[in-house]
């Protein structure tokens, strides 16, 4: 009878760990857990549910936008092992061009820049083309330099355009006779309808509205924004559709052979640079999509958006999750956001809605020196107004760990298949004994017998 | 050993089917490469037979593999030409080299460390249409390289069968032993469906037993057609096993002939073991 029920036991976990093994389920428990967590203290602490509801649907979006980007590095670094540290220029190309081409012809107020006025889905098409075009001005050149020169390349490509931005030169101009700009240090305001407006105007609409009311007590606002978040995680499934693909494929298995052995490859007969373009491209022209669907609907946009710690949150996601793996990237996102992002200010607000903290002193002086006669309180309120910037050690900390105890990454055994089909045993030929379906080269390349 | 070696023989008396003998296979003719100050290879000219083995012998720092590289358009040579098949593949890229049927195996075996030997040998196949990437992404068109794959996959197993690897088929290439990993170099050169094999020190590091291996299959492929171009520090085997064979000393040819009369060559012997090396 205790035989039969550790078999059973026994069962039971080996079909626990085939489900585990499953990418869709990783990410489902990893992410229910995250949610749960985040709901459990909210509940604790008292909070309305549309609060609880809100900062979990905040965190959505900040996953869903870091996903998309981190996905579109791991086509970059963890497939092709080409070193993009230019994550941010991509991703402000396509916003700004966006913005641009949105922008009404004939601006009304004085801080205004003109555009060219086209339709919302035109401009969206123009910004990931635009953030392309700019991949392939850098690949071009770029990569036929050595790993670490092409990764100066692009951060340098990320700070001209930071700061080309930032300048007054561009800020108005002309093509073609078409009055554009990039309001410089200024940025732009969104002076159009909010780039949703396609999905709130819909008649569906207005019952998800009900619905959120009825559920969370949401107001529009907070339903227009959920609605765009679960948009967002939409689009993050459709990225995560068509990276696997690429990688399962024979296209993918040419970017695996480049990180592995570009000249060995080369000598196979494989023009690496033509497949080193093509990646680099569609992986800028992602970058620039996600641009601008994170920050699309803000009011403006300013060049201090894309400075580069963006690029190295990217990173910090990818090296979180293990680069080469597709799963391991929405992974590495979900966690960099939850603990390392918002989890400092969700933890700053929980502290002070437990304890009051009193004033905190002006210099770190002022900190450390009480702690000589045994008085910690000034350094800990010190230390509790400065959170936020405690959040970069808290980034530090963990890259130092994950390096030391887990250099791949959580994912990153580099095991994804690289074919279009799974390559676990021999196929059995359905011809019996005659001819295989592939057998035009076997009876050079193969067994004669 | 003594037996193998008479079998191989044999087989080296035996006619080759599908190509004439006296076609000249690969030509190299006047081929400088310098590198600054110092002359890497110097006037090299030689040719090689179609559907022969022929050895590439020389001591260390005679411009063996710097030949072999400008051969396969890993280095641009400074003067001479290349020509295989009667194409002048003079500079080339070396993709464009293994196009060509010309494909080289390295001193120092080049895996692709962390695929596994199925994707290792499944890359280096001609004309996959699924490396077109709208090709491999759109739902239509998958349809058709999924298939291509499938194909592929019974062509790849069908080569592990051949060199007897089917065991490691689902290893990562970069867990094998020095000498699978020859073989599969091997192997992976098969696959892009070559005229011709350049290969650089395939037995170094190779224990005896796989080596005998190693040497059975190239002389079973050499019977089936394909021309071979040894790099080889190992005289006996290059002797026993090829029937012409080509020196050089200080970047060009010292000598040029059947292995007898290079054995009895007094500037080779010279070379080797007194002048100056």
């Amino acid at each position: 009878m205790s035989a039969n029920t550790t078999a059973n036991a026994t069962d039971e976990r080996t079909r626990l760990e085939a489900l585990w093994e499953r990418d869709a389920v990783k990410i489902f428990v990893a992410f229910a857990a995250i949610y749960l967590v985040y709901a459990a203290i909210g509940l604790a602490l008292g909070y309305s549910l549309d609060g609880i509801v809100n900062t979990l649907r905040r965190m959505t979006y900040l996953i869903a936008v870091y996903g998309m980007v981190t996905l579109a590095l791991n086509l970059h670094w963890g497939y092709t092992g080409l070193f993009n540290i230019g994550v941010a220029g991509f991703m402000a190309i396509g916003l700004y061009v966006t913005m641009m081409l949105a922008k009404p012809v004939d601006p009304t107020g004085a801080a205004q820049y003109p555009g060219l006025g086209l339709p919302m889905p035109i401009a969206i098409a123009g910004g990931v083309v635009a953030a392309g075009l700019a991949g392939l001005v850098v690949a071009i050149p770029a990569l036929r330099l050595r790993a670490d020169y092409f990764a100066i390349t692009t951060i340098a490509f990320a700070e001209i355009v930071r700061l080309g931005l930032t300048s007054g030169m561009a800020q108005q101009f002309s093509v073609f006779g078409a009055e554009l700009g990039t309001g410089g240090g200024r940025g732009l305001t969104r002076n159009y309808g909010d780039p949703m407006n396609v999905i709130f105007e819909l008649e569906a609409f207005s019952s998800f509205v009900d619905l959120t009311n009825a559920l969370f007590g949401f107001g529009p606002t907070q339903a227009r924004a959920l609605a765009y978040s679960i948009v967002l995680v939409l689009v993050l499934i459709g990225f995560y559709w068509l990276i696997q693909r690429t990688s399962r494929s024979p296209f993918g298995r040419v970017l695996k052979a480049i990180r592995e052995d570009e000249e060995a490859a080369q000598s196979l007969g494989k023009n690496t640079n033509r497949f080193k373009i093509k990646v680099f491209v569609l992986g800028c022209a992602l970058m620039g999509l996600a641009g601008i669907l994170w920050r699309f609907r803000r009011t403006g946009v300013t060049p201090t958006a894309f400075r580069p710690h963006v690029t190295f949150y990217i990173w910090i996601a990818l090296i979180i999750g293990g680069a080469g793996s597709n799963t391991g990237s929405v992974l590495g996102s979900g966690l960099f956001v939850a603990v390392l992002f918002e989890g400092p200010r969700y933890v700053r607000r929980l502290i002070e809605e437990v304890v009051t903290v009193g004033d905190a002193p002006n210099t770190f002086a002022g900190a450390v020196g009480p702690l000589l006669s045994a008085n910690p309180a000034p350094f800990l309120r010190y230390t509790f107004e400065e959170f936020l910037t405690l959040q970069f050690v808290l980034m530090g900390v963990a890259l130092v760990l994950l390096m030391h105890r887990r250099p791949d990454g959580l994912l990153g055994h580099r095991e994804e298949t690289a074919a279009a089909i799974p390559l676990a045993d021999r196929p059995v030929a359905e011809t019996g004994a005659g001819p295989r379906p592939g057998g035009t080269d076997s009876d050079r390349g193969g067994d004669s017998q | 050993m003594s037996d193998t070696t008479t079998e191989q023989s044999d087989s080296l008396t035996n006619e080759r089917p599908d190509r004439p003998t006296d076609d000249v296979e690969l030509a190299v003719d006047g081929l400088v490469k310098r590198f600054g100050g110092i002359t890497a290879v110097d006037d090299a000219t030689f040719e090689v037979e179609s559907g022969s083995m022929t050895g590439l012998i020389g001591p260390n720092g005679a411009g063996k593999s710097t030949t072999f590289n400008c051969i396969t358009g890993i280095y641009e040579p400074d003067a001479g030409t290349v020509t295989f098949q009667g194409a002048d593949i003079t500079g080339i890229r070396p993709y464009q080299c293994a196009e060509h049927g010309l494909v080289r195996t390295f001193q120092i075996a080049r895996e692709m460390a962390n695929m596994t030997v199925l994707e290792n040998l499944m890359l280096p196949a001609k004309r996959q249409r699924g490396e077109a990437l709208w090709r491999s992404v759109l739902p239509v068109t998958r349809r058709e390289v999924v298939r291509e794959e499938r194909e592929l996959l019974e062509r790849v197993w069908d080569t592990l069968e051949f060199f007897e690897i089917q065991h490691l088929a689902a290893e990562k290439a970069g867990t094998l032993s020095g000498g699978q990993r020859k073989l599969l170099e091997l192997a992976r050169a098969l696959m892009t469906d070559p005229e011709m094999l350049l290969l650089d020190e395939p037995f170094a590091g190779v224990n005896p037993t796989l080596e005998k291996k190693l040497l059975e299959h190239v002389h079973e492929l050499r019977e089936e057609g394909y021309t071979f171009l040894i790099v080889e520090h190992d005289m006996d085997l290059i002797m026993e096993n090829c029937e012409r064979v080509i020196v050089m000393h200080q970047g060009s040819v010292l000598a040029e002939g059947a292995p007898e009369a290079i054995t009895s060559n007094e500037r080779v012997i010279e070379a080797y073991l007194g002048g100056e090396v």
